[in-house]
């Protein structure tokens, strides 16, 4: 075979791997995107938010401690003990339910009814909100997050393809388990989504309010479900991410990588989400390995953004969108 | 029985109950548009209840009042013998009224039956990690709640479409799937909005025949809007008739046939 085609196959492999990530935040996104018609811009500021909280428990850190510190006049920072990661992750999940229960209870309950682009607003003030929350709770310093996930190459993997091919393809452990974890997210998702009744009811109020509430289902508490649901997989992917490059700010900008997707995949179809996603991550990495070089390198940058709009140029709806037809 | 008031017989020889539904003096506005002006009536236990109107009469409205999607500004709503508070549209839902809308509400991208499932949501008590594993209660409770739904499909001669994509359905055959979700909840009071309306005469008589069926075999309440007269004077027992926003007229089909205001309002003649 030539060495070409094994680099390519090597590349497609890492590309799947990225595509996995993005996925994860794309399918956020369509969560409350389906429920609510809301476009969540802080998606990926609650991925920072929720990472942040993980490394604050488990470091044991005082929540607010500068505040408290500024107001009192105390130096506490740490409780002194160290949470375990496990536990850490339950407890992240409570406070992400929280959080889903306030941003509906104290902002969009009373924005039902609005015009998208002011709910849009809404969610860009909530992503500042947030983000200023967690620097005021964490603090704003770069932190690593290690919650025992496998890190490095796999060495099976390595060994195997120099069997095969006389070059071993370099796969990161991280890498596997996040696109297994994903694959386990998505199979409970969609299980929950079919078989339990609040999953049912779910999917009615991504259908139809009015046919919802006459069914005896409250759309406040699908919406809280629905945020919570959106916390879980941003603090899957915020852990993923965060554990890869440190958790720092520009972890809330893995929302803009999922833009691309959405716009790939519809804003409305969770397979779109994944297929969308994969093919970004794939794309991106083929692109960027056989043109690359020609056009100056840092393709990555631009790839997603362009194919993206080629893609709404010849279908707007995205892949497993339905074709919207003007009546007139 | 939940009101003392004595029942009546119909003339067909149904027992009537007592009095499930009263509506006392309500008004509703819409800004300045009054909707509904001081309306009482009530709906007895067993009934066919019709209201009746021209277009923007306000029987929508009155049915939005009962299902919880309005709130009046004034009058009292009382079900089962309890004054009821201002509630939301869910909850007046769970104490077992169930309705179809005007312009048809179904989840469109489901099936017929995964929407006439969905009318048995109320119904729902497992917890979440019982339905998780599939045992137990959960599993009981899914068997049956597949069991009722499968039997009003088949009352609804639907077993054809049950697998259909909502959003293939011709309107006629929408209509009654949005029916077949409400009676999936096994509702004390059905309520029906214009349950015939933009339909051809064959389906209309399908239509009218379902109701008295639902009404006789399951003892159902139903409460129904239509505004054309003719459709409703055979299938109800009672017939509320508004005309801007005002009751003009309640009582039994020939009552109400032979009363000088509501054939002045049929008959367009003008207001003053
Ligand atoms: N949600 C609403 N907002 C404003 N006006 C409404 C609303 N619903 C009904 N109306 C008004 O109330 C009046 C009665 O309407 P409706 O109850 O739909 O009449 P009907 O069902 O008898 O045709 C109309 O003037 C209508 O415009
Ligand atoms: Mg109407």
């Amino acid at each position: 075979m030539p060495d070409q085609l094994i680099y390519a196959m090597e590349v497609t492999l890492n590309g799947l791997m990225a595509g996995v990530l993005y996925a994860l935040v794309a399918l956020g996104f369509v969560l409350i995107f389906k429920a609510s018609g809301i476009f969540n811009y802080a998606q990926g500021v609650m991925a920072l938010f929720a990472a942040m909280t993980l490394v604050g428990i488990m470091n044991g850190q005082v929540p607010f401690s500068h505040l408290i510190n500024a107001i009192f006049g105390t130096h506490i920072h740490y409780f002194g003990w160290q949470v375990p990661a496990l536990l850490a992750i339950l407890l992240t999940v409570v406070v992400m339910v929280i959080l889903a229960w306030m941003v509906q209870q104290f902002i969009m309950r009373h924005l039902v009814g609005q015009e998208p682009i002011i709910l849009f607003m809404a969610t860009i003030g909530l992503a500042y909100l947030l983000e200023g929350v967690a620097d005021l709770m964490w603090g704003s310093e770069i932190k690593t997050l290690d919650v025992g996930l496998p890190q490095g190459i796999n060495l099976w993997i390595d060994e195997t393809t120099y069997g095969i091919f006389g070059y071993g393809f370099f796969i990161d452990n991280l890498d596997i388990v996040a696109t297994i974890i994903a694959a386990l997210l998505v199979a409970g998702l969609v299980a929950f989504a079919q078989f339990t009744k609040q999953g049912r009811a779910m999917r009615a109020v991504a259908d139809d309010h009015q046919a919802a509430l006459s069914v005896g289902i409250s759309l406040n508490f699908i919406w809280v479900l629905v945020w919570s649901v959106a916390g879980f997989v941003a603090l899957v992917a915020g852990i993923m991410w965060g554990t890869k490059s440190g958790v720092q700010f520009s972890l809330s900008l893995i929302a803009l990588k999922a833009l691309p997707v959405l716009m790939l995949g519809g804003f409305t179809s969770i397979p779109g989400a994944i297929v969308g996603g994969l093919i970004i991550g794939v794309g991106e990495k083929l692109f960027e390995f056989a043109l690359g070089p020609a056009l100056g390198g840092a393709t990555e940058n631009w790839f997603a953004y362009v194919l993206a709009l080629i893609f709404l140029v010849f279908r707007p709806q995205g892949l497993f969108g339905e074709k919207i037809i003007e009546r007139v | 029985m939940l009101d003392a008031t004595e029942g009546y017989t119909t003339a067909d020889g149904r027992k009537i109950g007592g009095v499930v539904m009263e509506m006392k003096n309500i008004t509703l506005r819409f800004g300045g548009v009054v909707a509904i002006k001081d309306i009482s009536f009530d709906i007895r236990e067993g009934e066919i209840r019709a209201i009746i109107g021209p277009n923007g009469a306000g029987k929508s409205s009155m049915l939005n009042v009962i299902s919880g999607f309005y709130i009046p500004q004034e009058g009292e709503v009382w079900f089962r013998g309890e004054k009821r508070p201002p509630v939301k549209p869910y909850e007046v839902a769970r104490q077992g009224i169930a309705r179809t809308f005007q312009n048809i509400a179904l989840f469109e991208g489901m099936t017929v039956l995964d929407n006439v499932m969905t009318g048995r949501l109320t119904q729902m008590k497992a917890p979440i990690w019982a339905q998780a594993f599939w045992k137990g209660q959960a599993e009981r409770e899914e068997v049956e709640n597949r069991e009722i739904a499968e039997k009003v499909i088949d009352f609804l001669e639907i077993q054809h479409i049950r697998k259909t994509p909502v959003s293939r359905l011709p309107y006629g055959l929408k209509k009654r799937v949005e029916l077949a979700r409400a009676l999936a909840a096994e509702p004390k009071l059905l309520l029906l909005d214009e349950p015939m309306a933009g339909m051809n005469v064959e389906e209309k008589e399908d239509m009218s025949r379902f109701i008295l069926d639902v009404n006789d075999e399951f003892g159902t309440t139903i409460a129904l809007i239509e505004h054309d007269m003719g459709v409703v004077m055979d299938l109800s027992d009672r017939v509320v008739v508004m005309d801007y926003g005002k009751k003009i007229g309640d009582g039994t089909p020939d009552e109400v046939r032979n009363n000088q205001e509501v054939i002045d309002a049929y008959l367009g003649v003008a207001h003053d």
